[in-house]
């Protein structure tokens, strides 16, 4: 403590301190923290009863449940097939490694929009994997099978690049160290790896599901928005904005946002305790 | 190598081979599993987009894009990209710079901060905006206020028909907001580890500030800022959540790219709206692979320090 005091104190060689953080305070301050709290100001105009009715209607508590539900799955799905992309790509050398990885990030690079009319119709009736899907009975357009299918989509590199640096940095001692005390393959993937990929891998789970909570465009058009069925939370408030309720869109927003919030706070301590990790090993 | 150390080095070799890699059929069946789950949801889509924009033949997919609609599209995008994307980037240095080279309280949490865009659904990103600046919001209760406190910002507001909501402003805040964090979040960890001495090594020896700034630090930093900026780019470009809320979707008007890939969806014309989409999967395609590229060129300089 008393030496960053002291380091502060010194004279600071390097100029422009008061000019960036001022402008970094007023840029955040405009675009991010004075919009965002119109939110809090505009639920002030619901009383608490109306605030309470209108996040708890039906049709907002059945879209809760699809958004978290879908959200969890895909982000779980995502663990196990993310886990095992990053560790190929890092462990294995194969044809055409170098542009898998690239791909990895398509589903970052590729607008909501585009990815949104991509699934619904390669997973309708008549497309590509949907006409391999009818005979089966599965039904993937408009159900909750393809909200689920949509969130997988734009989670996947959520895991796989939180995974893969922790992986390429692990030390290959600490297995040659477990094999040799006798411990097989399995054990010391079990035993040694995957503890220490754990703090990355819950990062990971959770950057994927915070992303899929509040996702909007690669949804909508393969989940058919049916009411009480196929709506999720953003489409709720979607829909209060186009009837121009703007109290309802923004009850339910602030419901979203704090759980938003709740989440951010966790992947930071996640973060720390992934870096903590890190940097343990590299002692 | 005399033979006497290739006998001793080779059941070593073996055993080590054998304990920190797994066996060969287990190995083919992870690849494959993998390979097939990224086939599935990354190659088929992308495979998709292109052949079905051109399902109707090269002939529809140019004229599509040369629809008066698909035109004033586009030029919007690149309207809202073209302010979006240098305000973040001068955001993104202007917040490395005091975060990285200086110690001051609540660094974290301004960090944090940086980051909500992130964190908040497209969809609220638009509603915020709308409840600012529309009808019902801040802006729409000082028109109609009794005693405004500048009233001659309420009288030109109102004489010009300010709209900022259904109209391309709000169109250009919101993408703004969502591409908030991109250079920022690019760009602290990388000067955060570069530390501070080069640039004070520079200023000792009489360099300027901007001397400092554009001889030491930006050479250090632009890949990274390269990086940032093209994500930054291929998210404006295809912002929708936050956009269809704002722009009231007017055809021709107030639509961007993805939001007339949209309208093309609704109105039946699959072939159409995925004629307008390629030109979005391929900016995706463009942007993966400068991506790979500054990645490649940061390992490069990685290696020549």
């Amino acid at each position: 403590m008393a030496k960053s005091v002291s380091r502060s104190k010194r004279i600071r060689v390097l100029p422009g301190f008061k000019l960036t953080l001022g402008f970094t305070l007023f840029y955040l301050g405009l675009i991010v923290l004075i919009p965002l709290a119109a939110v809090f100001w505009k639920t002030t105009t619901l009383t608490w009863p109306q605030f309470w009715q209108t996040i708890t209607m039906p049709t907002a508590m059945a879209s809760y449940r699809l958004t978290f539900g879908a959200s969890f799955l895909a982000a779980l799905v995502n663990v196990v097939f993310g886990l095992i992309v990053a560790w190929v790509l890092v462990r294995y050398e194969f044809f055409g490694k170098k542009i898998v990885n690239a791909l990895v990030d398509l589903p970052f690079a590729l607008p909501t929009a585009v990815a949104g009319i991509t699934l619904a119709a390669l997973y309708s009736k008549t497309g590509w994997i949907g006409q391999l899907l009818e005979p089966l009975g599965i039904k993937a357009a408009n159900t909750q099978l393809g909200i689920f299918i949509a969130l997988t989509f734009i989670g996947l590199p959520f895991i796989v690049r939180t995974v893969q640096p922790i992986l390429e940095d692990l030390d290959p001692e600490l297995e040659e160290a477990a094999s040799s005390l006798g411990a097989n393959r399995w054990q010391v993937f079990w035993r040694v790896i995957l503890p220490m990929l754990t703090p990355a891998l819950l990062t990971g789970f959770a950057l994927a599901f915070a992303r899929a909570l509040g996702e909007y465009g690669s949804v909508i058009f393969i989940a058919g928005n049916i009411p009480m069925k196929t709506q999720i939370t953003p489409v709720i408030i979607m829909g209060e904005l186009d009837m121009f309720d703007y109290g309802k869109a923004t009850a339910i927003a602030v419901v979203m946002l704090v759980v938003s919030f709740v989440l951010l706070l966790t992947i930071n301590v996640l973060q720390w305790w992934t870096n903590r990790y890190n940097t343990n090993n590299l002692a | 190598m005399t033979p006497a150390v290739t006998t001793f080095h080779t059941p070593h070799h073996v055993v080590h081979r054998h304990t920190t890699s797994e066996p060969p059929f287990v190995r083919r069946a992870l690849i494959g599993v993998a390979l097939v789950f990224l086939s599935l949801f990354l190659f088929l889509p992308l495979v998709f987009v292109f052949t079905q924009a051109f399902a109707k033949g090269i002939g529809f997919y140019f004229e599509t894009l040369r629809d008066p609609n698909a035109w004033s599209a586009i030029k919007l995008t690149l309207l809202a990209a073209a302010i979006a994307v240098p305000l973040n980037c001068v955001f993104g240095v202007c917040a490395a710079w005091a975060i990285a080279k200086f110690d001051f309280p609540g660094k974290n949490i301004l960090l944090t901060l940086i980051d909500l865009p992130f964190s908040v659904s497209p969809v609220i990103a638009g509603l915020i905006y709308v409840l600012v600046f529309g009808a019902q919001g801040w802006l729409g209760l000082y028109l109609n206020a009794d005693n405004p406190h500048f009233p001659w910002l309420q009288n030109w507001l109102n004489d010009h028909n300010f709209k900022i909501i259904f109209a391309v402003p709000g169109i250009v805040l919101a993408t703004i907001f969502v591409t908030f964090p991109f250079v920022a979040r690019e760009l602290i960890p990388l000067m955060q580890a570069q530390g501070r001495s080069e640039e004070e090594a520079a200023r000792v020896l009489g360099a300027s500030g901007w001397q400092t700034f554009w001889r030491v630090t930006l050479p250090n930093i632009k890949w990274g800022l390269i990086y940032g900026v093209i994500l930054c780019n291929a998210r404006a470009m295809g912002e929708f959540g936050a956009v269809s809320v704002v722009s009231g979707k007017i055809r021709g008007q107030t639509n961007t790219i993805p939001l007339h890939i949209e309208a093309l969806y609704d109105d039946y014309n699959f072939t159409g709206a995925f004629a307008v989409a390629s030109l979005l999967a391929f900016l995706a395609l463009i942007t993966l692979g400068i991506k790979t590229w500054v990645e490649h060129q940061q390992a490069k300089q990685e290696i020549s320090k």
